[in-house]
């Protein structure tokens, strides 16, 4: 309580040394160089030379983290240091990888090319985070709309299943289009969701907890409660069935079991829940080959059915193959192979960076991760505010669940489903909702010591 | 609420470490057997990855690897097809042969010889260039003996008897190496068909990897064996009939003429090897029995896949025969099967002084910075007879040439020793066609092997006093003309 006096003693005007804002310019100075000499190394490895190229891919995203990082200064110097320039290195990270892939397309005579859409997109995000640091004066304003984002969010989520809007790429439903512009709405459900459930279950978590029927020694709880649970496990087997996509559905009710288990503490809600998505999920795959054929080639990549099959573990295999590769220390950037793997730009683009970065480089991605993810919770942990713990919790558990699915479809963890590597692979409306994520978590860490002020503001 | 955080803290690392433990499952645990994978291209797109080094022959590349402008950076080029016996192919799609697979690690740069090169890249980070494989062929031989077999199927070996090294090895019909050698897969495999389809059969390597009945060059084996035998000398005697019968059957064995052999009532070694006899050479295998005959032919290399740097197959002197078919086996009949290089083996010894050596095709083999990375010395192989038979050998050959059957070999000026043989394959077969000799006959340089298949396109008519003998005639002289 000293602490949080303390705080409250100073004048904000006094805090004229923003010691965070400082470690976090060091550390995006670092962030920045280590993209310039990714972009460098590609270009010297594949082209031989260095061109003026690399500064369109440099600059634009090191340009408008200087901005955010301004923005923080004056509007949130207390947020946490580390987030941006995690989200700055993964980024440009991705974009290296993604030019990498363009070069050996024009190479092989290609056309599709992506680096030039990633680096728009990545202007636009992070134009977004900035936004949401400046307009979202306080998170705890997004409790008011916790109603209005479940609407929006079962909305973006089922706007892919109207006609003439929807569009399936690579055999999902998951897109919408206008004119030559895709987008994945259910990158921004995510976040409109996250804020509903925490919203939701904050009002909801005594009931929850307490009340019902004991049976056999476990509390029930009433259906009133139970209700809810029901319906976004539903939703989520519609997402399977309607839309095809198995990491979606999965991501959306693993968040709701994740935050239903920490605002009520009660573990029978995770029991329930996993045993109901699996039951889902079983008796989907039963009925739909779409998901045994995945599950199948998931337990046998080399069987030579599976591998040969249309839809089968043909990509799984070769990403497999490229891994290995790599190996250990990798076989640098540029070095390797990595367009032999079909979607390297976006679902397996970790594969082509195990290949060239090795497990090394991996593992430091992987660290990267987890230590975003750690901010996160970190800031949930510390947080006075039951609201704003529930939300940073759950937005940070959108990037674990998320990496852990894609990355474990990769590496064989778990069945290969269409999700996308947040801030690394190629996409518009991942990148948009993964740099608002990153919007969010700095708004909320900035009033992590002051949780009481923000109220009056 | 934190208690639970905690444990979904828990959760977090639980997922990850999962990651950590399945990607080092797959970069490093299982990294090797992925990499053998038949389906997993980039172990190939590697091997082409450093330039491979070139396959000289008188300093001037027959094989090598020239940078182009896809993602297998080089393109392998052979200059001609007159070596496709010898380099064989390397080819995305149909993996190598010849010396492209027998000298690999070389060309690739990881043969344990250049170890400390493959330290000192492993730590700059550049691959370790290619060696150069330089060979003993002399293109002038090689050319000669191409060219003198026209367009008849068939295969010239000629080696140096002192040496053991080999001056030229050619294989007809040839391929074009280049067809196999192109990066688009299509037009490989269809090329690869073609070839494999081809009935003049142009992939199979006539000089080392295919066998064929000798006929009466093998009587060269059958006679060394008997004057090894301490039993027999060039003089030595038989009776002389126009037909004989093999013991136990009523097999009739005829000389080639269908007369006697000579107008004697017996007839020598000498005789019956210069005028090509088979009546008499049945008796003396018959007498010598099988098993003499065998490890005299061991002795020249039969029963061994000799390695020169690429592996022949192993010539045949059957086993387990008795009497009537150890009499066929004498003149090269039966099942008594050898390759054109153990040919040129046995000529060899017999040019040098007894002593085979260990036939070789590498001179040496060259770093890209031209230090000598293995040179091999000339090694014996082994010691089939003494220098006495050799010489009574020669002798005989000489007389088979310059007054015998085999006089198309004959050099003007120059005394050459030589063997010819027409072997029947079956009632209605063609011919296999043979010569073997060396030149000159005191000062041997070159012991050379010439067998031409089907008959020569003359069925049964061909000889091989008629067809083989002028093309190793050819031979000869281009190394004699140095």
């Amino acid at each position: 309580m000293s602490k949080l006096n303390a705080a409250e003693a100073l004048p904000k005007i006094v805090r004229v040394v923003p010691r965070n804002r400082n470690i976090e310019a060091f550390l995006l100075a670092f962030a920045v160089g280590l993209n310039a000499f990714e972009l460098s190394q590609i270009q010297l490895s594949l082209l031989k030379v260095l061109t003026p190229e690399i500064f369109l891919y440099l600059l634009p995203p090191a340009f408008f983290a200087l901005v955010i990082h301004i923005i923080l200064r004056r509007r949130a110097s207390e947020a946490d240091p580390m987030i941006l320039p995690i989200a700055v290195v993964l980024n440009g990270l991705g974009l290296s990888m993604i030019y990498r892939l363009d070069l050996a397309t024009i190479a092989n005579g290609g056309t599709e090319l992506f680096a030039e859409k990633q680096v728009v997109w990545t202007v636009v995000a992070m134009a977004f985070a900035a936004a949401v640091i400046i307009f979202v004066p306080s998170h705890l304003f997004l409790r008011r709309y916790v109603y209005v984002s479940m609407i929006v969010g079962v909305g973006l989520l089922i706007s892919p299943m109207i006609p003439g809007l929807g569009r399936n790429i690579n055999g999902a439903q998951l897109w919408i289009a206008i004119g030559d512009l895709t987008f994945q709405p259910g990158e921004l459900a995510k976040i409109a969701l996250t804020v509903f459930f925490a919203g939701y279950l904050v009002t909801r978590r005594e009931s929850l907890a307490i009340v019902g029927r004991k049976v056999l020694g476990v509390r029930i709880p009433r259906a009133r409660e139970l209700g809810p649970i029901l319906v976004i496990w539903g939703a989520s087997l519609l997402v399977l069935i309607l839309q095809r996509d198995l990491g979606t559905s999965l991501l959306y009710f693993g968040i709701f079991i994740v935050l239903v288990y920490t605002a009520t503490g009660r573990a029978i809600y995770v029991i329930a829940g996993i045993t109901m998505f699996l039951t889902g999920a079983l008796v989907a795959g039963r009925m739909m080959e779409y998901v045994s054929g995945r599950v199948d080639s998931w337990l046998n990549p080399f069987l030579a059915s599976n591998y040969d099959a249309a839809g089968g573990s043909y990509q799984l295999a070769q990403g497999i193959f490229g891994l290995a590769h790599g190996g250990l220390l990798g076989t640098g950037l540029g070095g390797g192979l990595p367009q032999l793997v079909p979607l390297a730009e976006s679902d397996f683009i970790i594969a082509a960076l195990g290949e060239e970065i090795g497990l090394i480089g991996l593992f430091a991605v992987f660290a990267l991760y987890l230590l975003l993810v750690s901010r996160g919770i970190r800031i949930g942990f510390n947080h006075p505010d039951d609201f704003s713990k529930l939300l940073a919790t759950g937005l940070a558990f959108v990037i674990a669940l998320q990496c852990f699915i894609v990355i474990g479809g990769v590496t064989r963890v778990v069945p290969l489903t269409g999700l996308t590597t947040p801030l690394l692979a190629a996409g518009g409306s991942s990148l948009l909702a993964n740099w608002i994520i990153v919007g969010l978590l700095l708004r909320i860490s900035d009033t992590v010591d002051s949780g009481n002020k923000s109220v009056t503001a | 609420m934190n208690r639970e955080l905690k444990r979904v803290s828990l959760v977090i690392f639980v997922m990850f470490l999962s990651l950590f433990i399945s990607s080092t499952g797959i970069q490093v645990i299982s990294a090797d057997d992925l990499a053998t994978d038949q389906r997993n291209v980039r172990s190939i797109y590697d091997s082409y990855k450093t330039q491979r080094g070139s396959i000289l022959v008188d300093g001037k590349p027959i094989a090598e690897s020239i940078p182009v402008d896809d993602v297998y950076r080089y393109n392998r080029v052979y200059s001609d097809e007159m070596y496709s016996s010898v380099t064989g192919f390397f080819s995305l799609y149909q993996g190598a042969t010849g010396l492209e697979s027998a000298t690999n690690s070389y060309l690739t740069g990881q043969n344990s010889s250049q170890f400390f090169e493959q330290i000192n890249a492993l730590l700059s980070g550049t691959p370790v260039a290619g060696a150069s494989v330089e060979l003993t062929i002399d293109p002038d031989v090689q050319k000669a003996a191409w060219d003198a077999l026209g367009d008849k199927k068939g295969a010239v070996v000629a080696i140096n008897p002192t040496t053991g090294n080999i001056l030229a090895m050619v294989s007809k019909p040839g391929f074009d190496a280049n067809e196999l050698a192109v990066h688009d897969g299509a037009t490989s495999n269809a090329n690869y068909k073609a070839l494999i389809e081809d009935e003049d059969g142009p992939l199979l390597n006539r000089a080392y990897s295919e066998l064929y009945a000798p006929g009466s060059v093998f009587k060269l084996v059958v006679a060394a064996a008997a004057l090894e035998s301490g039993e027999y000398t060039a003089d030595s005697t038989f009776p002389n009939p126009s037909k004989y019968t093999l013991p136990g059957t009523s097999t009739v064995v005829m000389n080639s003429g269908e007369g006697k052999c000579g107008g004697a009532a017996t007839v020598s070694i000498a005789d019956a090897l210069r005028l090509s006899c088979n009546v008499p050479f049945a008796q003396l295998g018959i007498a010598l029995k099988q098993n003499r005959i065998s490890s005299q032919a061991g002795l020249f290399g039969f029963s061994k896949n000799i390695e020169f740097p690429m592996t022949s197959v192993a010539s045949v002197y059957p086993s387990g025969m008795d009497d009537a078919q150890t009499g066929l086996s004498a003149f090269g009949q039966f099942d008594v099967r050898v390759t054109p290089l153990q040919m040129a083996m046995v000529s060899a010894a017999i040019a040098n002084k007894g002593v085979l050596m260990q036939p070789n095709l590498i001179e040496n083999v060259l770093t890209a910075n031209l230090s000598v990375l293995h040179q091999p010395s000339p090694s014996v192989f082994s010691q089939p007879m003494s220098a006495t038979t050799a010489k009574s050998m020669t002798e005989m050959m000489v007389g088979a040439v310059s007054n015998g059957v085999s006089g198309n070999a004959r050099i003007s000026g120059v005394e050459v020793a030589g063997k010819t043989g027409t072997a029947q394959n079956g009632t209605d077969q063609p011919y296999t066609l043979w010569f073997t000799g060396f030149a000159p006959a005191n000062n041997p340089q070159v012991a050379v092997a010439v067998v031409i298949a089907d008959g020569g396109g003359l069925g049964q008519s061909g000889r091989g006093n008629s067809l083989a003998a002028p093309v190793a005639k050819k031979v000869m002289q281009a190394v004699l003309k140095k």
